[in-house]
């Protein structure tokens, strides 16, 4: 008697990495046209991340409407700025260079009690500013670089690295990222080192999370679609490593919303008038 | 996870002994994968096509118990939970029913009996003619979850699935037996009709559909096969190949329907929605 063993079910994570090549470019040229902008920028880090969202722009728009820039600081490890060179080089987009040390360092001359963490957050928050200025210059949209899983844990600059209105990447975790951007020519260099927001010297994201992204991916997965710690931990992974994954998410859900504003009429954005943001009445 | 498998066997016409024989013989090479429920087609121990012949093979599901519990004791260790089909014989009714059981083996014995709703009388199928109908689709609990039979054509009306998954079902087991037709593509066009309706049955309500298909030659009709179980969301998990005797082991995680149906709410809604219908529904039967 002939056997076949089904593949039990389960949640995937693997993509059909062609088929998302081609709707988040599908997405990029939608979202860029229907706001008036038929050009991109997008802040290189050297990271996974940003060069698979300049892959995706280049793609959707042909590397003349992409701009790319790479905004070191001082302090950023010179690999960094190379691996951006690599990466613009790879998908035939020049590269801008613009320091924001003097922007930096003009603050933290004002503030010597500045930490390494929140000098961190001043370097993202300078990024968004050149990124938002050169934006309006060359009328080209900026493009956030987000993975879903660094946006589920909070591990961001608020109003810093998520501040640019479209994010191609955002609803992929950073495994799923890896997938993508094999798919779309990311040179290995790029995508075997290991993830890091270089913000404070010799930081990685693995060792400041506490997991790595292939485990934390698994288990967000299904806490979010509502699967109970038993099933994770039947899958497994360990009670502590699961209590870590909830507990980033749990303290970081404010960053991923508008602020609040306290509501005392029936006509309160976002609470009473709502609309999606891409609707337009047509005006007599 | 409780494991499972499908016997897609070929019955020899009318070989009761026999084919309860290759039943056990299947079983005892299934010791290995353990499952805990094993499914077979429809009308298993005799074949399909029995025309008048029903009325000398049809089995009471007493003495089906009876001969299969005997079959468990010589190749099993512990309870087997058995789905089957089979043409069933009502003494005290004088009535013959294209039925299906679910035995828990080696414990509380028969959990539920389906007789066929719908019963094929067009192109090449004559059940009414010999056969009664059944009047319920009802869910019922196993030592697992809760779960339906649904016998080839009752799952080809989706009102029987939608049926039983108000009743409950978390799985809805379909033993049938369906003669190849339609050699349009790579499969036959009612093996396509069966992934497509697996698929859909499952995906609306949340659930996991496990269809086993008969095969064997019956008089020139080749029964088709193909049986499968089909995921929660719609995915099939496991497909056995077409006319060709097979096994298909699989687990059925019963913890993912939870939160597949939270992500697609379909049931919940219609438990909402249903109730708003009642009335039209109501007066097109009135109608018929």
């Amino acid at each position: 008697m002939r056997k076949i063993y089904g593949v039990p079910g389960g949640e995937v994570l693997a993509l059909d990495y062609p088929a998302v090549a081609d709707y988040l470019s599908g997405f990029l040229r939608r979202e860029l046209a229907w706001r008036g902008y038929e050009k991109a920028l997008v802040a290189v880090s050297g990271g996974v991340d940003s060069a698979t969202t300049l892959a995706l722009a280049v793609r959707a728009l042909g590397p003349e409407n992409v701009h790319a820039l790479a905004l070191p600081h001082a302090e950023s490890d010179p690999r960094s700025l190379a691996d951006a060179r690599l990466v613009a080089e790879a998908f035939g987009v020049e590269l801008e260079v613009i320091e924001i040390t003097a922007m930096v360092e003009g603050y933290a001359k004002l503030r010597p009690d500045l930490t390494p963490h929140r000098k961190g957050n001043v370097k993202a928050r300078a990024r968004m500013i050149v990124l938002f200025d050169l934006s309006v210059a060359y009328h080209a949209l900026p493009l956030g670089t987000g993975n879903k899983t660094e946006r589920l844990f909070g591990y961001f600059t608020w109003h810093g690295d998520d501040a640019p209105p479209v994010n191609p990447l955002g609803d992929l975790y950073k495994t799923q990222v890896w997938g993508l951007a094999e798919e779309l020519g990311v040179p290995e260099a790029v995508r075997k080192k290991p993830p890091t927001a270089d913000l404070i010297p010799g930081q990685t994201d693995e060792d400041d999370l506490g997991i790595a992204y292939a485990r934390a991916d698994v288990i967000l997965e299904h806490y979010l679609k509502g699967y109970p710690d038993r099933y994770i931990e039947a899958l497994g992974y360990q009670k502590e490593e699961i209590r870590r994954v909830k507990e980033l998410v749990n303290r970081t859900h404010y960053k991923r919303h508008l602020p609040t504003v306290a509501v005392v009429s029936t006509t309160a954005i976002h609470e009473f008038y709502l609309r999606p943001l891409d609707f337009r009445i047509e005006l007599e | 996870m409780v494991r499972h498998a499908v016997l897609q066997l070929a019955p020899e016409k009318g070989q009761v002994r026999k084919n309860l024989a290759r039943l056990e013989a299947a079983l005892a090479e299934l010791a290995e994968d353990a499952p805990e429920v094993v499914v077979l087609p429809e009308a298993f121990p005799t074949g399909y096509f029995l025309q008048g012949g029903v009325r000398e093979l049809a089995l009471t599901v007493e003495a089906l118990g009876e001969r299969l519990d005997a079959i468990r004791r010589r190749v099993w260790e512990g309870p087997l939970d058995l789905v089957i089909g089979f043409y069933e014989k009502d003494e005290r009714e004088g009535a013959y029913y294209n039925a299906a059981a679910y035995f828990e083996l080696g414990g509380r014995g028969l959990l539920h009996l389906h007789r066929k709703v719908f019963l094929p009388t067009y192109g090449v199928f004559d059940e009414e003619r010999y056969l009664a109908r059944g009047h319920a689709v009802r869910a019922f609990d196993t030592r697992f979850g809760r779960a339906a039979i649904l016998i080839c054509e009752d799952f080809w009306h989706s009102i029987t699935s939608t049926l039983a998954a108000l009743d409950g079902a978390e799985v809805i087991y379909v033993p049938s037996a369906s003669p190849a037709r339609g050699f349009f593509g790579p499969r036959p066009a009612n093996v396509e009709r069966w992934r497509e309706l697996a698929k859909s049955v499952a995906a609306e309500h949340g659930l996991y559909v496990v269809l086993a298909s008969l095969v064997g030659s019956e008089a020139g009709k080749g029964m088709s096969g193909g049986s499968l179980v089909a995921s929660p969301e719609g995915r099939i998990l496991a497909e056995a190949p077409v006319f060709e005797e097979a096994a298909l082991v699989f687990d059925l995680d019963l913890d993912r329907i939870p939160p597949v149906r939270y992500d697609n709410p379909m049931l919940a809604d219609l438990k909402s929605g249903l109730p708003l219908l009642l009335n039209d529904l109501k007066r097109v039967v009135e109608a018929l």
